[in-house]
């Protein structure tokens, strides 16, 4: 059932009022039942794999858990008699215990995720050195909806458990709906347990701010979506497809439109699943901080996906780059290639890590990988050009200045979306050779030549576009003076706030791209 | 204290390291910092701070994260 059919329109109103109508404290079991509906209808096999996860993650976490009390219980009632060292030693003791218990837990869970998601990628590498002859024939896999997310989210909550920052959930029930919870199972947001749980399992009164604020986000969400995304991507398939005819400036208009694509439609997505889980009074950690306003790449990757970008800081970089052999690296480092170099050596070893997990995590294939490796190349490059940045802006005292921001966010937009287009053309050495034919074709007519009239939108669909970029830049500049742009349109006269929700819903109703030619029927998201 | 102010002036000498109390929480210091900062405290304390302890609250200040070097130093 996707976010953009009818049937999930009717679902959610269903579970909306069902919510509200039932008693409080059957608020949250409906909701576990409502989401094991939504998976089973997306397809009933991919209940299986939930279950393995969620079954596995709540009898390690609670085992887990039981040697953490055992732990705190014998060291209070042997303070006195045990020394120091006796001390560490159980404590280390007991940590070996419990890491076995979390390699098993991450054995099924990342097993899970690595062979319906990965086998083929693997055997296809295989392949490429075997001879015709003895090709090994690919697996016809089923990869889970939204596999990677309930994954990431159930293993940030059993590290929590085994670092002991988290309780261990005790209600197998409560702990299937952190990890099925439907709004966010098909693209995120990764949340933390200690976040999603007091609100996910509280009791809510109907409140008809939190709804209004709930559905005024859901209908911004259907706009980026519907009235934007799905109206663009139609220019962006033509341009992607046809790459011997779409060369230099195309690549240029590609890079934008897709750009402007992957924005509306995963801040979109992201929008309708927090303002459904808002109507219900539940709230969903923010995935986006105004991206494209960002600086520099550092920034931006703290403002596009940050459930995803602080997972893996806390779960894999900082693991990584404090663990007992990189330290010693780093010691080893420091003292024979110096210290500048020797700072550097577990930082960059840490983040190569990171951004090929990145990349991999977006896609089994190799454009996702190299995709993941450039951006850490330009945080690389950028982190080493920092002290530069700094005399340039100190000599030409820019730094703060209006023009040098916009120049600034402008050039980090264009560096992202250049790089986002191994995404697009899924092909490394394709995507070098489209994104230099930018720089060697010089075809930059097409841009007024009514070029772009032959991409499958007419000039009636390029206006739509228009109004929808300036809305969407103009609520953009209005968060950043105001912060919360739904709170200053509710101390408004009401006429204004519902005025606007209905201005939103006869405009998707009106523009939403339905019908022939257009594809309403994916967010690019729920792929991964 | 001395030692870990050392280490911290060198990696963003332009912080008031004494006074500031929000090196996090306003992204004075970034992850990158962060590792550096533990692996130079792991050298000349001899403490490693484990992930689990990379907190905001630990690393919001000087004195936060001197409390915790103390508190892992005593375990």
């Amino acid at each position: 059932m996707l976010f953009t059919s009818y049937s999930f329109i009717a679902f959610i109103t269903i579970v909306f009022v069902l919510y509200y109508l039932l008693p409080k404290k059957c608020q949250w079991p409906m909701l576990l039942v409502f989401s094991y509906i939504f998976y089973f209808l997306a397809d009933p096999r991919y209940l299986l794999f939930i279950l393995v996860t969620t079954l596995s993650t709540y009898f390690i976490s609670i085992r887990m858990e039981d040697i953490n009390r055992v732990q705190k219980a014998y060291i209070k009632e042997h303070k006195a008699e045990l020394s120091s060292d006796e001390k560490k030693a159980y404590k280390a003791s007991m940590k070996a215990k419990k890491w076995k218990w979390l390699l098993i837990c991450l054995f099924f869970n990342i097993g899970i995720l690595s062979v319906t998601k990965y086998t083929n990628f693997v055997i296809t590498n295989i392949n490429n050195f075997l001879s015709d002859a003895s090709q090994l024939q690919l697996v016809d896999m089923i990869v889970p909806m939204g596999i990677s997310f309930y994954t990431f989210q159930t293993m940030g909550y059993i590290i929590d458990v085994y670092r002991g920052k988290q309780e261990a959930q005790r209600n197998p029930f409560k702990l299937a709906l952190f990890v099925s919870f439907f709004p966010q199972l098909v693209q995120g947001p990764i949340s933390r347990y200690g976040d999603l749980a007091p609100t996910l399992f509280a009791e809510h009164k109907f409140e008809s701010k939190t709804v209004s604020y709930g559905l005024m986000r859901i209908l911004w969400g259907y706009f980026k979506k519907m009235v934007i995304a799905d109206r663009i991507i139609t220019a962006v398939t033509t341009l992607i497809s046809g790459t011997d005819q779409y060369t230099g400036a195309y690549v240029f208009v590609a890079m934008m439109f897709y750009a402007f694509e992957l924005y509306c439609d995963f801040t979109g997505g992201i929008d309708i699943t927090i303002g459904i889980a808002e109507v219900m009074g539940i709230k969903l950690a923010e995935n986006f901080n105004l991206p494209y306003f960002s600086k520099n790449i550092k920034e931006y990757w703290n403002r596009w996906h940050i459930t995803m970008g602080t997972w893996f800081t806390d779960y894999i970089f900082y693991p990584i780059s404090v663990c007992g052999p990189m330290l010693k690296l780093s010691k080893w480092s420091r003292n024979h290639l110096g210290q500048a170099i020797g700072k550097r050596v577990t930082v960059y070893l840490s983040s190569f890590v990171v951004w090929f997990t990145t990349g991999l995590w977006h896609g089994a294939a190799w454009n996702f990988i190299v995709w993941g490796l450039m951006n850490f190349v330009v945080i690389m490059i950028s982190q080493e050009l920092e002290p530069l940045y700094e005399k340039f802006h100190k000599r030409f005292n820019v730094k703060g200045k209006v023009p040098y921001e916009v120049f600034q966010v402008i050039r980090t937009i264009l560096l992202m979306s250049c790089i986002r287009m191994f995404d697009c053309y899924r092909d490394v050495p394709l995507t070098f050779k489209m994104v230099g034919s930018m720089f060697t074709e010089f075809n930059w007519h097409v841009l007024v030549d009514g070029s772009l009239l032959n991409l499958g939108l007419t000039m009636a669909d390029y206006g739509v576009l228009i109004v929808g970029f300036i809305i969407v830049l103009t609520v953009s500049l209005v968060k950043v003076k105001v912060g919360n742009v739904r709170a200053a349109l509710y101390e408004k006269p009401a006429i204004l706030y519902f005025g606007i929700m209905a201005i939103l819903f006869v405009g998707i109703l009106v523009f939403g791209a339905y019908g022939v030619g257009y594809d309403s029927s994916q967010f690019i998201y729920n792929q991964f | 204290m001395e030692e870990l102010l050392e280490i911290l002036t060198d990696l963003h000498p332009e912080v008031d390291f004494e006074t500031c109390d929000t090196l996090v929480d306003d992204k004075i210091i970034d992850s990158f910092d962060i590792v550096s900062i533990i692996s130079e405290i792991s050298e000349q304390f001899d403490v490693v701070i484990p992930a689990e302890e990379i907190i905001p609250e630990n690393f919001n200040s000087a004195e936060a994260l001197y409390d915790l070097i103390q508190r892992l130093e005593e375990e």
